[in-house]
Parts: C-alpha cells; structure tokens; sequence
C-alpha cells in the first residue's frame, strides 16, 4: 500500500462529521487484543494531542489562519477522543501507564532505527533506556503496591529490566536540549519522527502530571512526581531538535503529514478489525486536512508544499517487538550522558547536572526505593518466592 | 453476557517465543537494581507527616451546637457518631444509583438474551427503594442532632473511596450480571457490618429510638444480602453447570 500526499485529497472537510454516539466507540479488550493495538491507541491520542497543542498556540499567532485552525482541529479534537476512548475502563491507571511506556520504548525504538541521521537516532536510543528503566519501575511499583504482574499488559514484547537508573536521569536543562535539525538538508521521515516522539513524550508528561496526585500511596505519588519530571526533560529534549526556523504554515503541513504517516502505520498493522476501520477513516480525515493546508501553505507563502514535504508516505512505523535492538542499545549505550547537545561517557558529564542531581536526589529516591532488588518475574515476584 | 473461552492474550503461554526471550537475559545485562533508598524512608517520611482527610463538620445551627455541646460534657463524643452517620448516609445515597445501575443491566440482559440468571427485577427496585428510606431517614437523623447531612464527614470520604472500584464493576456496560453482583455481594456485606456498629453506637449515646430504626433498617439490609449472596451462588453455578452439558 502506497499513499501519495498530493494526489490522494482524503475526506472533505465538510464531510468529516462525528455523533456522540461515535465518540465513545466499543472499547479494546485488555485481556483480549493484542497488546500493540493499545500501543497504536495510546500514541495516536499523544499524535491528536500534540496536533491540537499546535493548532490552539499557531492561531494565537496567526490571524489569517483562526478560522480553517478552528475548523480543522474541532475534528482533530473528535478523532483524539475517539482514538482515546477506545481505551477500557478496566485499564488501572498504573496499568494504562505500563502501556503508555510500552510505547515509548517500541515506538522510540522503530524509530530509532529507521532514523537516517546518525545524531537524531543517538538522541532516540538516548531517551529509549531512560523510559526503558521508567518501565522497570512502574513494574515494581504495580507488583508491590497493586500485587500485579506488568506482563499481563505488555503480552511478553517488552523486556522488564532496568535501564539507565532514573535517578541519574535528573539533568540541569541546558543538558537536555540537542542541535535541531536543518530543515533544508533533514530527510522527510526525520522531521515525521521528532513530532511523533515529542507527541509521545508531551501525552506521557501531561498524563502522569494528570493521574499521579490521584494515587493514594505516598510511594506511587513519588515516583509520578519523579518520573513527570524526567519526561518534562524529555519534552524538552525532542522538541529542540525540531528545526525553530520552520515558519507555522511549514511546521502545520508537517503535523498534518505526520498524522496521515501514524494513521496509515496504524492502519496497515493493526489486527483488530473494529480499531482498522477506525485508522482508515482517519487516514482520509488526514489527508483531507492536509489538502486544506496545502492550499493554505500556497496561497500564504507562495511556495510548493513539496519543498517541505515527500511526494508519498514512507514505509510505515514497525509495530512489532524491538527487544533485540533495545538490549542491544542497553549494553552499548547505558553509560551514555548528556553535556551540551552532546552525548558523552559518564566519567565527562558536566557539573551542573552533577549538582542538579544531587540536590534533587538529596531527600531520597523514590524510583531507586520501589525497585530496591526488584526482579520480575512471571505472576509477579511473589510467584517466585514461592516456587 | 456469560463468560466463554477465547483468546485472551495476557499469560505467558499465549506468547511460546516471546515468553522464553523476555526470560533468557544475557549475562552482560543486569537484572536488578538497588540504591541508597528503602521503600520505608519514603513511607516513613510520609506516614509521620501526614494530615487526616479532614474534619468532622460542626454544627450548622445554634440549637446543634448546644446539642452536641451537652454531649461533650457528659464525657460523650458526639462527632463520632455524626461522622459514621455521615457516612452511613453517603453509603445508602450511592446505594440508590448503584442499585438503579444493576436494574438497568439486568433489565438488558433479560430483555437481550435467554439467560438462566434469575435476578427478579421488582426485588431490585424494592431494594433500590429501601435504600432511599434509609437515606431518608439518616438525613433527619442528623438534623435531630443538629448536624448537616449535606455535609461529607471524614469517614464518608474514606467510604465512598473504598467502594469506588466497587461501583465501577457495576458500572461497566461489559461486565456481565454476576461480576455485578459480586461487587453488590462486597458492598451489602460491608454495609451489614457498618449497620450493626451504628446501632451499637446509638445505644452508647443514648439515642435508643434511632437505635431502634438503625434495626429495621439492618432487617431490610439482612434480605438484600441474603437475596445478592443467592444470586450471585445462582449466577455462577448455572453458568457452570450449562458449561459442563
């Protein structure tokens, strides 16, 4: 399956309509689906997310642009509350949060690896071990808090091991910004996966800011408060490689693009039938909105949205487990640090991030605390003092 | 909406290769952790600092502040008493729309599909109304005390937190009748017990004529567990025996 961005003129904007009814469509099974279709779920809603963030601040800067802005995201607000209702009420938010750091390690991951610039990869495996421990210890805190197994969400494609520790994840900010890409010399797939990455991470910041003050042990509210603030990090990472000299129409025709790219991903990989349907229809609701901005982006600078855009879609996002390249990442990249916008050893880290971290860690640390020999195994680890 | 097998995907044995892979870690990559934290450092620090949910209310109204005033005198606490009668009433106000929920269901599924589940739906809605009365009737309750009864006491919060995953199995569109009823089980159980403490607890104040309400109140309570528990037993013995033909 090929989409062709310029041919392919999707649903009219006028015919993408929603009801009530619609937007909170049958939700996937948790125990039934496979575990990739609540990985597809959970990043499209961050993708609707970051779309509607974008939409809301380029009008506040763009007169011109308020009216299709506020057409074409009413829609986008109806896709993402589809997209996330989709999610079960029988999800914990423990367990919801076990998945969404299942996408951000096979997401990050696919994407590290068709990643053409050697920089922007580094920067993605650099975040992938982070999130990698960030699972590690949700595991042990849903094992020894809720007595629950994390693998009952993650259906064995993810390994449940620790990464890079968290607790020397806490950097000074100017540690966490990288070199942007140049957006006159960047391959198309690229600047697709910064804003499918910065989407990811922006939805995991804002949900753990969300849910963590609703957990009553004092443990599990450390521990969101700790990993919220790593993700903040990582928000700020993935959003300054992102090329700050893009003009707004630019940066929407890429958001646009990007969607249809994460919609047909979705479509061609996803195994439930109900949810299939549901990326199809969005896929033409995308490429719809990205024919309105192609007009836009000619009619306001005069240029061809081809400068900025491929002709047809890449090859999809690879929704499968990416646990060989992950471990191989682990034992490659763990002793891996940020200084500047570089990546260095450990043993050259810089100060700032030295003293930052040791006055954050200072009072205690509650990732280092909930994991303290934490092993997983199959049934959780009482199954394995057990047997 | 009775349970069947199917492809339920969350056991290692659904997953034959992945399951070994996720197991055989190679020796150059660790498998745990430790560090200078213990979970009881964090646990402790919050444990010793930690404020209460909040404050029993106090009366609202000059004649409730004498009452409860007297009472204090005498070496009695009344705010215990209006904190669990808070509570009781928080309890049987939910207990109307938890009720009103697993009438909607049943009615569905009676209406949807030939089901040995005999849950009478004029029992439920006899139920449903019992706990109206005695919400009713706690709420003059407290204002013969002189307290608020649109107030939430401490132990209302703490209650309704507890019931919370409870009434959400109930809830649930996708739940079948009988994990309702399990959760209905939880709750009238629950609510037996804290019927039988109020009693005890009127008789300590020396409120013998609620104490006598809070026992006919008990009575009914005493059918709707009786009736819940049968169902429920019901429920999940027909399934397994329809299963086992």
């Amino acid at each position: 399956m090929t989409v062709r961005l310029f041919d392919s003129r999707g649903t009219p904007l006028e015919r993408q309509k929603f009801t009530l009814r619609e937007l909170t469509p049958k939700p996937l099974s948790k125990l039934d689906d496979d575990a990739f279709s609540r990985v597809r779920v959970i990043l499209m809603n961050g993708i609707e997310q970051q779309a509607n963030r974008f939409q809301h601040m380029c009008g506040q800067f763009n007169r011109d642009l308020r009216v299709p802005l506020a057409q074409i995201r009413r829609v986008e607000h109806h896709q993402q509350t589809m997209v996330n209702w989709l999610l079960g009420s029988d999800h914990s938010p423990l367990e919801t949060t076990i998945g969404y750091e299942q996408v951000a390690i096979e997401v990050t991951a696919a994407i590290a690896q068709q990643e053409p610039d050697e920089y922007l990869a580094q920067a993605y495996r650099f975040g992938l071990l982070e999130d990698f421990d960030h699972m590690y210890r949700y595991a042990a805190l849903l094992d020894r808090v809720e007595g629950k197994d994390a693998n009952n969400i993650l259906q064995c494609y993810t390994d449940i091991l620790p990464g890079r520790p968290t607790s020397v994840e806490h950097r000074a900010p100017l540690d966490d910004l990288r070199e942007p890409y140049d957006k006159k010399v960047v391959a198309p797939i690229s600047k697709f996966n910064a804003l499918t990455v910065l989407s990811g991470e922006y939805q995991t910041r804002d949900y753990y800011m969300n849910i963590g003050p609703t957990f009553s042990d004092p443990v599990a509210r450390a521990l969101y408060a700790e990993i919220a603030s790593i993700e903040e990090q990582h928000v700020t990472q993935y959003g300054s490689i992102i090329d700050p000299d893009e003009t707004w129409l630019e940066k929407w025709l890429i958001y646009e693009a990007n969607e249809a790219y994460n919609y047909y991903s979705c479509l061609v990989s996803e195994t439930n039938p109900h949810i299939k349907a549901i990326w199809e229809r969005f896929l033409d609701y995308e490429l719809g909105h990205l024919d309105l901005v192609c007009e836009l982006f000619k009619k306001y600078e005069n240029r061809d949205p081809a400068e900025v855009l491929p002709d047809r879609l890449p090859d999809p996002i690879a929704y499968q487990s990416q646990r060989e390249f992950v471990r191989k990442t682990l034992s490659q990249e763990i002793d891996l640090r940020a200084r500047g916008v570089e990546f260095v050893d450990k043993s050259e880290e810089g100060p700032e991030s030295q003293a930052y971290r040791d006055h954050l860690n200072s009072s205690g640390s509650p990732s280092d605390a909930v994991a303290m020999n934490y092993r997983w195994h199959p049934g959780t680890e009482l199954a394995r003092k057990s047997a | 909406m009775d349970q069947s097998l199917g492809l339920n995907r969350t056991g290692m044995d659904m997953s034959p290769i992945h399951s070994k892979q996720m197991l055989h870690v190679e020796d150059d990559i660790p498998r745990t952790t430790d560090g200078d934290t213990t979970l009881a450092t964090i646990e402790d620090f919050f444990l010793e600092n930690a404020e209460p949910l909040g404050s029993i209310p106090l009366p609202g109204t000059v004649k409730g502040a004498l009452k409860s005033t007297a009472k204090m005198a005498t070496g009695k606490h009344p705010e215990v008493f209006i904190n669990k009668l808070g509570e009781r009433l928080a309890y049987e106000r939910s207990g109307v729309r938890i009720y009103e929920q697993l009438i909607a269901k049943c009615q569905h599924v009676s209406a949807e599909l030939d089901t040995d589940i005999n849950v009478p739906i004029e029992r439920l809605m006899e139920f449903r109304d019992q706990e109206a009365e005695h919400f009713d009737m706690l709420t003059r309750c407290l204002r013969h005390l002189g307290a608020d009864p649109t107030a939430q006491t401490p132990d209302a919060d703490a209650s309704g937190v507890a019931a919370s995953g409870l009434m959400k199995v109930i809830m649930d569109p996708r739940t079948s009748v009988s994990q309702s009823l399990q959760a209905m089980l939880a709750l009238e159980l629950a609510d037996n017990a804290a019927w039988e403490l109020l009693i005890s607890l009127a008789n300590d104040m020396g409120m013998e004529d609620m104490a006598e309400q809070f026992k006919h109140a008990l009575m009914q309570e005493d059918t709707h567990l009786s009736n819940v528990r049968e169902w429920y037993d019901q429920s999940i013995r027909v399934q397994a025996k329809m299963k086992l033909a």
